[in-house]
């Protein structure tokens, strides 16, 4: 067999490799009751769960808890995922400072004793680059 | 008014470039042909040489059309009111024009423009080349300028216009009913993250080297029409450089951008937009070594063909994934989607689909070496280096795709969920780690074997003095780190230490390298040089992210919920305005909120300034000084250049040297995007300090004012406010209030009092006007203690004065603090990276020149090492 064939064996082998083992590192976009499965199975994986931020009435956030004089590093809030189960999440970090006005979350990973331990909050804040809102004379317009 | 003129200018000269873009891809295309004879081929590529200027006039057109909207403030234009605003700087405008999609594809066609400028005028060498290469030129340019050509036909749109006006962007909106000429009075302002010096240079540097990569794919594909399978290479060789050195150079701008910019305690991500770039790039580097081998050898000409083929289709993939809007929720970046997807898809397949159909119908003619790969030859390890460049960004390649997957499944109606790895440093530092480790061995072998005679005997010659190096002194600084705590970290991963040692192991081989043709050739050496930068930016990551060490621990002991006691890293600290806390080896101090004041090369204290209803203007109430030089006095007007920013001192002291120095991390409030903080960084030759606030009591949140306490004093008394003890000393009638104009009859009278706080002691002047038969109070405000006070009222005939005291909380902010070690010699390795790839480029240009110089003995060794 010439070299140049192993070697190209070689890279196949490791290109195939690295197929498998991404396969293996994906995480998933679950629902809540998903995570709860998995957390009961006694999986460890983190998950990505898509929701919203219970609001009132008023537009006002709901059960949302940070109190950084006590604690800088404990933040908390329900999240309801697209099947409209609501669960509270906390997360070790100090509050996102835009938190407020996103309208869809995305956290990142697992159900540990009845709450969802997120080690990673993706914010999506429809009017972060695209302002679709302007009134006369105003200095800044947008959402 | 209105100005319609310049938008007509504008959008008719993006519509002059890409009709002209396929004039001169058709002509050259026509120039490009063997059959005809020559006289037709000139005067074709004549003509196409025509169109192609008038190409690359309307785009500068185009581009002083945008600029001109963005400077004169033409609010009427969707793109000036989104991206810009009254109060930019100059320097920032050139930003703007840059962060709305449009202005970046502009951007990319520039480059384009110049390069084929270049291209069409770099002299004899490249006449044969002109015609098929320009033809490529021409028609990626048709491509381009169809993105921002803003022209609908039927249902379908083509492309997304910067020169539409709000009216047309917004024709729901009311304003715009009642008048169909309102212009806005001002922009909503360019992303306050990008009002920044590195994203001036940043994306210019990226799009040059977008651009470049165009030059050896055209040159390519140029070989394969014309049936000049290897000649493409020499004059491709430079361009390569050159690409992979904008390309790289570019991402370490934007990595370093985000290193002092944002917030998330580093230089590098793995977002999909960084990946994107990354890829490429290590596709091209590949490529360029696959060249070098058939330049020597007459080997490997078909890998480089795919290889070139790649790293450009790549660049294209990179566009449509960040641009397509793709990516959803896989990004911290919100793309917009311009509802280009299709377009951009077009662009990528119509590319990819042309350039393997055309390498797989010319496949068989493509000649080849029967000879065998040896063991023994410098071509072997430089194959197998380009093969590990290509594995580690496939790897980055298959991953960043995910979401692609399930969009593509979703597409053929399966239904997908598959997201990121959760934790994508561990993911990719698993591969790239090991990719790193076999690069840095095979960039100090594959030179040696390179430079050498090769043969057993010699090459063990070679390697003897850089791997006795090697061993030396990676024992020695492994044996200080570990047993005499030299650095702040111990060095005994065993993974981070077989990286270590095989990055000094590159360095002193390529060293050896440069010494031993400093004597023959120096310009020979940028191979040399370049992979020293790359060995020397291996060693830089392994520190300073392998070693990077948060220092901001909770060590107050309070735990909000202890049902997870252990796992969790609690890596921000509360730090009390002017308490002083302890965190590692420094006792830190939150000093107070700071602004830029223009004139004054320090921050000033908020507290000395008095606000006026213009955000950017502000009056000294006391003298600003810096090292006692006053640069401005008590009611003097200043000029605040950036309002939204505050800057937090926080002052750090080394506990065991008591060395002092100050931080000023920034936060800004935005009105769409909520607080922004970014870092500031203190440098240390071992390390830097990085640190920045993670969390600050909103700003624009009223603050809790306790009820109002009454006290009523004479001169002299001495009272006890909030657990404070104050001086109240007497009252003063003063003829100026800055910012309140005073008539006659109108009476200012100010307080003065005396507060003794925990470390110092505050002076407050409460003011109390009497203007048109009216009260005003003007209370002084002491945010390190807490506290408000208010003048109300006098007693003439007793004598008396009312006081009025209100507590709140005290201002504070969330810290967050780490530790970098070595992150300098990332950025070192960077330049001299760079500094070799200038090198490789003047070398490989000139040699691009040469006529082969085989014929010639005399010159044959030289030749030898050329080739």
């Amino acid at each position: 067999m010439k070299k140049s064939h192993i070697i190209g064996i070689v890279i196949i082998a490791a290109a195939i490799m690295i197929i498998m083992s991404t396969a293996g590192d994906a995480s998933t976009y679950v629902d809540f009751g998903q995570a709860k499965e998995l957390a009961e199975d006694g999986s460890k994986s983190k998950v990505h769960v898509v929701g919203r931020l219970k609001k009132d009435a008023k537009g006002h956030i709901v059960g949302m808890q940070y109190d950084p004089l006590v604690d800088p590093n404990y933040f908390s809030f329900m999240l309801v995922d697209t099947n409209r189960v609501e669960q509270k999440v906390v997360y070790f970090n100090p509050k996102p400072q835009d938190f407020e006005r996103s309208e869809q979350v995305v956290i990142t990973g697992n159900m540990q004793n009845d709450v969802f331990v997120a080690d990673k909050i993706l914010l999506k804040c429809p009017s972060k680059y695209v302002e679709t809102e302007v009134k006369p004379n105003t200095t800044t317009a947008g959402l | 008014m209105i100005n319609t003129l310049i938008g007509d200018i504008g959008h008719l000269s993006v519509i002059i470039a890409f009709v002209a873009a396929i004039v001169s891809s058709y002509a050259y295309f026509m120039a490009s042909r063997s059959s005809a004879d020559a006289n037709s081929l000139n005067s074709w590529r004549r003509f196409a040489r025509g169109a192609f200027y008038v190409h690359g006039a309307a785009v500068i057109v185009v581009i002083f059309a945008l600029f001109n909207i963005i400077y004169e403030h033409r609010y009427e234009y969707y793109y000036a009111w989104s991206h810009s605003s009254n109060h930019l700087p100059v320097h920032y405008m050139i930003s703007c024009f840059w962060e709305g999609q449009e202005g970046s594809f502009l951007l990319w066609i520039f480059w384009h423009v110049v390069l084929g400028v270049v291209l069409m005028n770099s002299g004899k060498k490249n006449k044969e080349w002109e015609a098929p290469v320009m033809a490529m030129f021409s028609f990626v340019q048709l491509f381009l300028t169809s993105m921002i050509l803003g022209i609908v036909i039927g249902d379908m749109k083509i492309g997304s216009s910067p020169f539409i006006l709000m009216r047309d962007f917004m024709s729901d909106a009311p304003v715009f009913a009642m008048d169909p000429n309102f212009k806005p009075e001002d922009g909503t302002g360019l992303n306050p993250l990008l009002q920044n010096i590195w994203m001036v240079i940043h994306p210019p540097t990226l799009f040059l080297g977008f651009a470049a990569t165009l030059v050896p794919f055209a040159f390519a594909m140029a070989g394969l029409w014309k049936n000049k399978f290897g000649e493409w290479v020499r004059p491709a060789l430079p361009w390569a450089h050159f690409a992979a050195l904008s390309l790289g150079v570019g991402t370490m701008m934007g990595a370093y951008w985000a290193y002092e910019t944002l917030n998330f305690g580093g230089y590098w991500n793995w977002d999909p937009v960084e990946n994107a770039v990354y890829i490429p790039w290590l596709v091209l580097v590949g490529a360029i070594h696959t060249m070098l081998i058939f330049r020597r050898s007459k080997q490997g000409l078909r890998i480089s063909y795919i290889l070139v083929i790649a790293s450009f289709i790549l660049i294209l993939y990179a566009t449509f994934l960040t641009r397509s809007g793709i990516l959803g929720n896989a990004s911290v970046h919100s793309f917009t989607d311009l509802g280009l997807s299709g377009q951009l898809f077009t662009y990528l397949t119509a590319f990819t689909v042309l350039a393997v159909a055309l390498l797989i119908y010319k496949w068989k003619h493509i000649p080849t070496t029967e000879k065998e790969l040896t063991t023994y030859t410098g071509e072997f390890w430089v194959f197998i280096g380009a093969a590990v460049l290509c594995l580690a960004g496939f790897q980055v390649l298959t991953t960043t795709s995910i979401p692609v997957y399930n969009s593509f499944l979703g597409f053929i109606g399966i239904d997908s969920n598959a997201a990121l790895p959760a934790d994508q440093i561990e993911h990719y530092t698993k591969f790239q780690l090991w990719a790193g480790v076999l690069i840095a061995v095979l960039t100090g072998i594959g030179q040696l074997m390179w430079w050498r005679k090769t043969d057993k005997k010699s090459f063990a010659d070679a390697i003897t003095m850089p791997l006795m190096l090697t061993l030396l002194f990676a024992s020695l600084v492994i044996i200080l780190s570990n047993n005499f705590d030299v650095f702040d970290f111990k060095l005994d991963n065993p993974v981070y230490i077989i990286l270590f040692v095989t990055s000094l192991f590159a360095v002193f081989a390529n060293l050896s390298i440069i010494l031993s043709l400093l004597h023959k050739k120096v310009s020979l050496s940028g191979g040399a040089v370049a992979h020293i930068g790359i060995a020397l930016m291996l060693l830089g990551i392994l520190f300073s992210s392998g070693y990077s060490n948060i220092i901001s621990g909770n060590t107050s002991g309070m735990l909000y919920s202890r049902e997870f006691p252990d796992e969790i890293n609690r890596d921000n600290v509360l730090l009390w305005r002017n308490a002083t806390t302890d965190m590692d080896k420094y006792k830190v101090t939150y000093h107070g909120q700071f602004i830029e004041v223009a004139g004054v090369p320090e921050y000033v204290n908020k507290e000395i300034l008095f606000r006026t209803a213009d955000e950017y203007t502000a009056i000294a109430r006391a003298d600003i000084k810096v090292n006692d030089k006053i640069y401005f006095k008590t009611s003097d007007t200043l000029e605040l250049p950036s309002p939204e920013n505050t800057y937090y001192e926080v002052e750090y002291k080394n506990r065991e040297t008591g060395e002092t120095f100050i931080l000023y991390p920034r936060a800004q409030v935005n009105p769409n995007m909520g607080l922004l903080a970014s870092p500031d960084i203190k440098s240390f030759a071992n390390k830097d300090l990085y640190t920045h606030v993670s969390s600050v009591p909103d700003p624009n949140e009223e603050k809790e004012w306790s009820q109002l306490q009454e006290h009523t004093v004479a001169m002299g008394d001495t009272i006890i406010l909030n657990d404070y003890v104050a001086i109240f000393n007497g009252v003063e009638v003063i003829k100026e209030v800055p910012g309140v104009p005073l008539k006659e009859g109108d009476v200012a009278v100010q307080a003065d009092m005396k507060v003794m706080g925990e470390k110092k002691t505050y002076h407050a002047h409460p003011l109390l006007i009497f203007k048109d038969g009216m009260a005003g109070y003007y209370p002084e405000i002491i945010e390190d203690l807490g506290l408000r006070i208010t003048f109300l009222n006098i007693d003439p005939a007793k004598q008396e004065f009312k006081i009025g005291v209100n507590t709140t909380q005290k201002d504070y902010i969330i810290l967050k603090a780490m530790e970098k070690p070595f992150v300098n010699i990332l950025w070192i390795g960077t330049i001299i990276m760079s500094i070799g790839f200038v090198m490789a480029i003047v070398r490989r240009n000139e040699d691009g020149g040469r006529k082969p110089a085989k014929t010639k003995p005399a010159k044959k060794a030289e030749a030898a090492q050329v080739a």
